[in-house]
């Protein structure tokens, strides 16, 4: 029998949901053939006939890295959306294989920190399940496709960018060709022009918008990224066409997996090949390949991505009527919801919606950990309140997408309940942070703890809001998954002599405005470096124009005065 | 060593040329630096070693009168061969056989195929199974690859033959 006669392949699969790919047979087949290879693999190392040093890779591609203590298993979220009945698989796992929580990844993925070796093609089987998996979430081949958290829902959006996000998470995934690449490789979709997914810090970086015959472009940025050499990338295409845009990924990974180097772990991101070869001449050899290439066999034909579009459900909006006087009268009558819409909603697209930041940053408690019963409350009210859909933003909240305003006074209660009400979006407090030696290998310090004190040292909201607009990021060491270099205020972790200690980084941001943070000093203790952020924050009350924001005063006045605010002696 | 073509075990015509030595007549596999001795050959099968951080045009030339490419991954991390084998059939369409030498997985058989490779060295004492089942277990491949294989009519999704 052949293969295309054993699976049923659904020309259109029954039950959509709304911001997802629906899987088909074949989609399942796929995922049920690798968690078996994965389960043979696990019984080969277990066995010994695998050395350490080769399954390491083979479990890498399937989201399981050996910590401090225990495996972790990375879940892969695509483009950031979930469906209740994934969240509701991802508790069962939290509850069965860890400690009753998961932590949400800067990558819009989740982690669970106490995975038992044996238990993980269990986990991965209930994943399955749900249609997730945790294939390409570590390794050096093409990770889990990130976007717009407020894709196909913000007012500023041109193009709903998961489409084109869900395709590409199909292409890459198991590429025979580069799934053993020189290192890890992130590429990040936004539809708007406010860029919220970092594009210019990241492998590949595409920003998609109509073009003049209403079919997408996309515009193209490449060699961007943190970790030990930040550098904010290059443009290599302003207005790449849709049907080119496989092709045109698959030239510029060629190029990157025949001349990026191997030799080094710490010189062999794309970055550093873009920086060495000069952005000139690596556009030279990507258009030189693409246009040698088969181009043919990779073109995104209109119907394909339309197909592609059909699995997705899309939301059926009710008419405005009276929602947005519904949500005045509620916010007049209740200040501390008024003040939590005020900072964790967003501008819908469609009238009388608004979309939801559920922060995961309740004061002095650890950046984007969720609790099984937690997980099983946002499946819930997702469920309720936004067509069954969840999303996971890289400053590790997340975001009820779809919400009718009239509807908002009883998912602010529903969260409150569960401690999800913090009113601190976009605030001092919605700390992002790396698990930090905690739970990493890697890690030089605890970014953990550092980031509970900050919460609770500034915990009162009326004094968060005086502060306004201010992003601290907290990396354990010079990986920077804490994306320390993009934030207003970046905090690292360094060994000093064997202590831990922090230094700190000043005026990075990851949006539009992409700028890397500069150390501003030597590293100091944990409780100093509290006090150090805390003289920062005053220091700016006192000098910022107006409604400036932290980042803009420091552009205006310089590092020089702020360095003295740290280190010079009172 | 073992030489596998479509999971399992076949008979190796060829030999690789011994340093210092004459090429001989019979089908014989030379180092790059000894392409054009073999070229020079009146008779005989003619196969090449193409290191590994050589481009596949250096062979423009000559691929007509090669039977068999051998690239060559120094450790199975190292990814570069993939992108050869996909070279040589993309853009220089070469057809005959394409062999994988020196440290791959049975995990990475399926990769090597379809980036065009046809046969894979392997040691003696490897457990053959592993080998075959590593590449006959999967049916469903999620992007096109130079091996053209059957689409499922969706996407870019392609079946992968039995």
């Amino acid at each position: 029998m052949s293969a295309d006669t054993m699976i049923r392949e659904e020309v259109v699969p029954v039950n959509r949901q709304v911001g997802l790919y629906a899987y088909d047979q074949v989609d399942r087949t796929f995922l049920r053939e690798r968690i078996d290879q994965f389960r043979d693999q696990v019984a080969r190392r277990v066995s010994g006939e695998l050395t350490e040093d080769e399954f390491k890779p083979l479990r890498l591609m399937n989201g399981l890295y050996l910590q401090l203590h225990a495996y972790m298993l990375r879940v892969a979220v695509p483009y950031g959306t979930l469906a209740s009945r994934q969240v509701r698989a991802l508790a069962r796992i939290a509850r069965e294989f860890d400690r009753g929580y998961g932590h949400f990844t800067t990558r819009q993925n989740i982690q669970f920190n106490w995975i038992r070796l044996e238990d993980t093609p269990a986990a991965l089987e209930v994943l399955a399940e749900a249609d997730m998996h945790a294939i390409q979430t570590s390794g050096n081949c093409i990770r889990n496709v990130t976007s717009d958290e407020f894709a196909g829902a913000a007012a500023d959006e041109l193009l709903d960018p998961r489409v084109h996000a869900e395709i590409l998470r199909q292409w890459s995934t198991l590429h025979p060709e580069f799934t053993f690449l020189p290192r890890k490789f992130k590429i990040a979709i936004s539809g708007s022009p406010q860029d919220r997914v970092a594009a210019r810090f990241h492998d590949i970086g595409l920003i998609a918008r109509p073009g003049p015959d209403g079919r997408p472009l996309f515009e193209v940025f490449v060699g961007g990224g943190l970790g030990r050499t930040p550098i904010v990338g290059t443009k290599l295409r302003d207005d790449l066409p849709e049907e080119d845009l496989v092709a045109y990924l698959e030239a510029i990974l060629r190029v990157y997996n025949e001349f990026g180097r191997r030799d080094n772990i710490y010189k062999a991101r794309i970055k550093i090949l873009v920086q060495a070869l000069g952005a000139e001449d690596f556009r030279q050899r990507v258009d030189t390949e693409f246009s040698a290439m088969d181009r043919a066999r990779y073109r995104l034909e209109p119907a394909l991505v339309q197909a592609i579009r059909d699995r997705f459900g899309v939301p059926a909006f009710e008419p405005e009527g009276d929602a947005p006087a519904l949500l005045a009268q509620a916010r007049k009558k209740d200040r501390a919801f008024d003040a939590w819409v005020r900072t964790n909603t967003h501008p819908h697209r469609a009238p009388g919606y608004l979309s939801v930041v559920v922060s995961l940053k309740p004061a002095g408690g650890i950046p984007g950990d969720a609790t099984a019963e937690q997980l099983d409350l946002l499946a819930d009210l997702a469920e309720r309140f936004s067509f069954g859909e969840l999303r996971v933003t890289h400053l590790q909240n997340v975001v009820l997408g779809h919400v009718r305003q009239d509807r908002l006074y009883e998912v602010w209660q529903a969260l409150s309940v569960a401690g999800l009400a913090t009113a601190n979006i976009g605030f001092i407090t919605d700390i992002v942070a790396c698990p930090g030696l905690d739970y990493c290998a890697l890690a030089n310090a605890r970014a953990i703890p550092i980031s509970q004190k900050l919460s609770s040292r500034f915990a009162d909201l009326e004094l968060q809001r005086e502060i306004g607009a201010l992003r601290i990021n907290i990396s354990g060491c010079i990986n920077a998954c804490g994306h320390h270099h993009a934030a207003h205020i970046g905090i690292l972790g360094v060994d000093k002599r064997g202590e831990e200690a922090f230094q700190l980084t000043l005026g990075g941001s990851g949006e539009e405005d992409a700028s890397i943070g500069q150390i501003l000093g030597p590293a100091m203790s944990e409780d100093d470096t509290v006090d150090a952020v805390a003289r920062l924050v005053d220091f700016y009350l006192v000098r910022r124009n107006g409604t400036e924001r932290f980042l803009d005063t420091y552009r205006r006045i310089g590092t020089a005065a702020f360095k003295d605010v740290v280190y010079a002696p009172a | 060593m073992l030489l596998l073509e479509n999971g399992h075990p076949v008979t190796d015509r060829w030999s690789y040329a011994t340093e210092g030595e004459a090429l001989g007549t019979g089908p014989v596999i030379v180092p790059l630096s000894r392409l054009s001795e073999g070229l020079g050959r009146s008779a005989g099968e003619l196969g090449v070693m193409l290191p590994v951080d050589e481009s596949v045009s250096v062979l423009r030339g000559a691929l007509p009168r090669l039977s068999l490419i051998v690239i060559t991954f120094p450790v199975f991390r190292d990814g570069r061969a993939f992108s050869q084998a996909r070279a040589l059939r993309e853009h220089l369409h070469f057809t005959r056989e394409i062999r994988a030498s020196g440290h791959v997985l049975p995990d990475q058989y399926e990769f090597l195929v379809r980036c065009g490779v046809t046969t894979v060295e392997v040691p003696d004492n490897t457990d053959l199974p592993v080998w075959d089942r590593a590449l006959h277990q999967f049916r469903v491949a999620m992007q096109p690859s130079v091996v053209n294989e059957k689409p499922t009519g969706f996407g870019l999704r392609r079946f992968l033959p039995a």
